[in-house]
């Protein structure tokens, strides 16, 4: 299967419903710039997930079509949300101490790479070159779960799971969960584990473009519950 | 309540006494809680050698904090996120070697400016553990886990934008405007607020205060947007 750019695997679409798999009713939920904004549409506002943005918004929803947008109630990538009933806003300096004081069930946020232990380079490049942090570092040490929601691979076709990340880190040790438009993969003490494959992607070709060992349960390709 | 007016009539007056060198917080996230007319007024003015704090370093909109970039007022600047595209007067300042760029958390920002305004010495995070950001840092275990120590960031002045302000200076933002605003307001010698709209002192019932005007030492009111 290849999604609507040629490429194989999950849709975008798709990836997104992977990860909103991943949530459950009555989490609170933070999510990064980047792909992560596409998450709040795959999610039925009334499933109980509290979504929370760094600026201090917290539960709230895609907005509908033809919904006018507020200009004042933004996500993280600046484009317009809406509220839901019970919303509540807070500064930044509590918007950050939710996260930091553990009161994020999950952060779902991009990446650069993922390192077979977790470790997570999601804000810089390298090379010397302007990054940007934004709430990343804050986000990846303070939510109970991490889960990345990234290509496989970058531009130039290059793994992004690694043994270890060559860019500048975000936060060590933090990532649970990767989703890529190739599979959902967990990271686990004993190593990277492939609880999901997309349709047409077989273990061969996730291999080919994982940079760190992959463990296949006997589950895979079918969807493996969290313990 | 006898005292003197906090209210200035003019943005010129609101920004006046900021001088080459000092520190200056100013407000907004993204495109929203920006004291344009503030910002505008400063660029005017003109100072040289100011050190900033400010989440975002413009994104191309007239009034954000571009402007003082473009004017040649910084030298150096405290910053989360640096990278949008429209911030070209930034980029052209950083590549010339004009401006020094300092970029950290968001949460360490905010925290930073909290417990400058708290009164506090510093504080603790896990935040930036592992990475760049330790670098040449104090650290510390607490309960088995690393955190690394931050200083507090305190200003001389900070520029924030509200919804509506009293004649006190009791402050409400609406919705996401509200960011880094209160936690700037608290970490400056004056504080000068950009308000949408001035209400009567009682039409903010105490209750929905959302930043006590003990915090602000002078208001603005106009310069449009929420």
């Amino acid at each position: 299967m290849t999604t609507e750019s040629g490429r194989a695997g999950w849709a975008k679409r798709d990836q997104a419903r992977q990860v909103a798999a991943l949530l459950e009713p009555g989490w609170v939920v933070n999510l990064g710039v980047g792909m992560p904004v596409a998450v709040p549409t795959e999610v039925n506002p009334d499933h109980g997930i509290v979504f929370h943005c760094e600026n201090g918004l917290i539960g709230y929803r895609a907005l509908a079509d033809l919904e006018a947008p507020d200009p004042d109630i933004i996500d993280a990538r600046c484009e317009p949300i809406q509220l839901n009933k019970g919303a509540a806003v807070v500064s930044h300096d509590l918007s950050f101490a939710i996260a930091r004081g553990g009161r994020l069930d999950a952060t779902v946020l991009g990446a650069f790479q993922v390192s077979a232990n977790g470790d997570l380079a999601n804000w810089s490049a390298g090379g010397g070159r302007v990054a940007g942090i934004g709430g990343a570092m804050d986000l990846a040490v303070g939510a109970k779960r991490v889960i990345v929601m990234m290509r496989h691979c970058d531009r130039a076709g290059k793994p992004k799971i690694v043994k270890r990340c060559s860019l500048p880190l975000t936060a060590v040790g933090c990532v649970d969960v990767i989703v890529t438009e190739l599979a959902v993969i967990r990271v686990r003490p004993d190593g990277l584990t492939v609880e999901k494959l997309a349709p047409g992607i077989g273990p061969d070709h996730l291999e080919g473009r994982t940079a760190a060992p992959l463990r296949f349960t006997s589950h895979s390709p079918k969807a493996v519950e969290e313990p | 309540m006898a005292q003197t007016s906090k209210i200035v009539a003019t943005s010129a007056e609101a920004v006046a006494g900021i001088a080459d060198g000092m520190t200056v917080h100013v407000g907004g996230w993204g495109g929203i809680g920006v004291p344009e007319a503030l910002i505008v007024a400063l660029a005017q003015i003109g100072p040289k050698n100011l050190t900033i704090s400010t989440n975002n370093c413009g994104m191309g909109r007239p009034g954000d904090v571009g402007e003082l970039f473009k004017a040649g007022c910084v030298a150096k600047v405290f910053t989360t996120f640096p990278v949008h595209a429209g911030a070209t007067d930034f980029r052209q300042r950083l590549d010339a070697g004009e401006v020094e760029l300092e970029t950290i958390p968001q949460g360490t920002l905010a925290e930073r400016l909290r417990v400058a305004g708290a009164g506090l010495g510093g504080f603790f995070t896990p935040t930036g553990v592992g990475t760049p950001i330790a670098k040449d840092k104090d650290t510390r275990r607490f309960r088995g886990r690393t955190y690394i120590l931050e200083d507090p960031l305190p200003g001389d002045f900070a520029l924030i934008k509200a919804t509506q302000a009293d004649p006190f200076g009791n402050l409400r933002f609406r919705y996401a405007t509200r960011g880094f605003n209160p936690v700037m307001a608290m970490a400056a010698k004056v504080t000068v607020v950009q308000a949408q709209e001035l209400v009567p002192l009682g039409a903010i019932a105490p209750d929905d205060v959302h930043l006590a005007g003990v915090f602000v030492d002078r208001i603005y009111v106009g310069g449009g947007g929420a």
